[in-house]
């Protein structure tokens, strides 16, 4: 019943309501809820809900798992998704980093996931370096298993002083935000995919899993083909980390691969919409770490490129993070730029010397482009949005 | 030495955080596309600064990042060896409170600045975050600035130092005024990034660093942009 009535009111895809409810009337809903059950919690800046689903299907393989698919990622989704599924032995959670500490302390986690950090949503998230002491001190509290990426400085920060953690090389990196050291502010140097802090001890650990070129390998120096569907090369850093963390709750390597190289649309995204002759395929991406990668993906075919740009509160209402990202990549081709905020993406193209048109209506956008394939990239409630009408 | 006029970018490993780079971008284009040769040099953090270029564009960082990136101004000083000489210098954010005499960090420790502006910023209570209109002070340039801030520094300006701007909107430096302006150095708490949305301003910059009033550019989206930030705080 509220979950309907949030769809209609329109918040989000009605996975919130329910659950806010339910904190309303226990506050320890979630601890309640997951109490028995083998817990995973999946967060990062970047990846999250690809993650998430992931190493949900992974996990399938040992039982019934309530995840929350979809991105209700504060903790009255987590209520909803637990509620739907009481009988699951296992759930899968994706967490957004500010609420990490409390999902953490509520659910205690068997495994924690820790992607990556990098700017996003300064104004409502916060700077990288504050986000990255508190999962340093929530994640200080773990007695499960701790998987991080070591190809990142501020993961490797907030990880490294817990007693089990299973580092993956990912060879993804955004090393903007991390010049100087999260823990003591030196310098950090790089040598290859090695670094390490100049002033103190923080240094990249030594991996258990390593990602390779559409591989993984795994601790014992198996390799791996991972095949996946979906593209890019964040993608493979997210299949293996999902894929050390379900080795971590009890699943064989090749059953877990297996299961997660068939997803194929994580929430809507990366999928392929028909409309006016035009074959669209749509992409989030929410920050410069983020639409850094996705502009490599579509450098895989000239396609024309519709950008679509929204600065609402769970967006960050600060912009200024267009001009982190390397729409210079784009010239030559056809873009639109879209959404609510077009004018402050056309601004940018201006000064990138990208030609382009505005059109906010991203649907308008894609019918307003020649006949065939079509790269939408939007930011967060700008392709919640579209996807929705899309759908419809 | 080059023909070219150099904008030198200052650190942007350490205070790149919020999309400051795009500033240097706005004033190599604007008088790349007039045909004034124009070039961005990047000085990464390890590097020394050099002393020679005309313009010098300084973004925001976080704290560590501030402080490291303090001791390295001290270490390679070739920006304030240009301050001395004239050269043309916009601070951003952090720019305003490293290039003060003093800066106190919400944990009351007090920093020694550059020393570039009569000024001292301290923590205040609460983070300034939201859109900016202000008036530029002394008719500086024409419009509105108009800007993005998220800051919980407060500055005071000594008397060698004048407000670059006057608040309608927003909180700047202390709910009244916004920035600074001391001989050629351009100081502001807004991002934006600060030039993309401020044409005027970085005509201004470019007028200092050349000598030459520069001929009038309009940027459709621009002028559309600022029309929209306007309406959206309310002015």
């Amino acid at each position: 019943m509220s979950s309907k009535l949030s769809q209609k009111m329109g918040l989000g895809a009605g996975g919130m309501i329910g659950g806010r409810v339910a904190l309303k009337l226990d506050p320890q809903a979630l601890a309640h809820l997951t109490s028995g059950r083998s817990v995973a919690l999946v967060t990062g800046t970047n990846g999250k809900t690809t993650s998430t689903m992931m190493l949900s299907r992974a996990v399938s393989f040992l039982g019934q798992v309530a995840t929350n698919h979809g991105g209700a990622n504060m903790p009255d989704g987590h209520v909803t998704a637990l509620s739907k599924q009481p009988d699951a032995p296992y759930a899968v959670l994706e967490v957004d980093e500010g609420y990490f500490p409390e999902v953490c302390r509520a659910a205690a986690p068997a495994v924690a996931v820790l992607l990556n950090l990098s700017r996003d949503q300064l104004d409502r998230v916060g700077e990288v370096r504050t986000i990255e002491k508190s999962l340093r001190t929530a994640l200080g509290s773990v007695a499960g298993v701790v998987v991080a990426n070591c190809d990142d400085i501020m993961v490797t920060s907030a990880a490294r002083d817990c007693a089990n953690v299973v580092w993956v090389a990912t060879g993804t990196g955004w090393h903007n935000d991390a010049a100087s050291c999260p823990r003591c502010g030196d310098p950090i140097r790089w040598e290859g995919e090695h670094w390490h802090c100049t002033g103190c001890d923080l240094a990249r650990p030594r991996p258990d899993w390593v990602t390779g070129d559409g591989y993984l390998v795994a601790p014992d120096g198996e390799k791996v083909a991972l095949s996946l569907r979906l593209p890019g090369k964040f993608n493979l850093a997210n299949a293996v980390m999902a894929t050390a963390a379900a080795f971590a709750l009890g699943v064989p390597v090749r059953e877990a691969v297996e299961r997660l190289r068939a997803v194929s649309d994580v929430a809507g995204r990366y999928r392929t919409i028909q409309r006016s002759g035009h074959r669209a395929r749509l992409l989030l991406s929410k920050n410069p770490a983020g639409w850094s990668e996705t502009l490599t993906v579509v450098r895989e075919a000239d396609h024309p490129a519709v950008l679509v740009i929204n600065a609402q509160e769970a967006d960050g209402r600060d912009l200024s993070w267009l001009w982190d990202v390397p729409f210079e990549r784009l010239r030559g081709r056809r873009v639109i730029a879209s959404g609510e905020r077009a004018t402050d993406l056309a601004v940018r193209l201006t000064y990138a010397e990208v030609e382009h048109t505005i059109v906010p209506d991203p649907l308008k956008a894609i019918d307003a482009m020649p006949p065939g394939a079509v790269e939408v990239i939007a930011n967060y409630t700008a392709f919640r949005d579209l996807n929705a009408r899309a759908a419809q | 030495m080059s023909s070219k006029v150099s904008v030198a970018l200052v650190l942007p490993d350490l205070l790149g955080t919020y999309g400051d780079f795009g500033n240097a971008v706005v004033l190599e284009k604007r008088m790349t596309w007039r045909g004034i040769p124009a070039e961005i040099v990047t000085v990464r953090y390890g590097e020394p600064v050099p002393d020679s270029c005309e313009i010098y564009v300084v973004g925001g960082g976080e704290d560590t990042a501030q402080t490291l990136a303090v001791r390295h101004l001290r270490e390679h000083p070739g920006m304030q060896r240009a301050a001395s000489r004239g050269a043309v210098i916009l601070g951003i954010c952090a720019g305003i409170q490293i290039f003060g005499e003093t800066f106190t960090r919400a944990d009351q420790v007090t920093h020694p600045g550059l020393g570039l502006l009569d000024s001292t910023s301290h923590a205040g209570g609460s983070r300034a975050i939201g859109e900016v209109v202000a008036t530029p002070a002394d008719g500086l340039f024409e419009g509105v600035l108009s800007g993005f801030e998220n800051h919980q520094g407060r500055t005071v300006l000594g008397p060698s130092a004048r407000p670059l701007a006057h608040v309608k909107v927003g909180t700047g430096n202390d709910g009244s005024v916004e920035g600074a302006v001391q001989g050629r150095i351009v100081c502001t708490y807004l991002h934006g990034p600060v030039l993309p949305r401020n044409p005027q301003l970085a005509d201004l910059l470019i007028e200092w660093a050349t000598g030459t009033k520069p001929a009038p550019l309009d940027l459709p989206a621009v002028t559309r942009l600022r029309a929209e930030r306007a309406k959206a705080a309310g002015v």
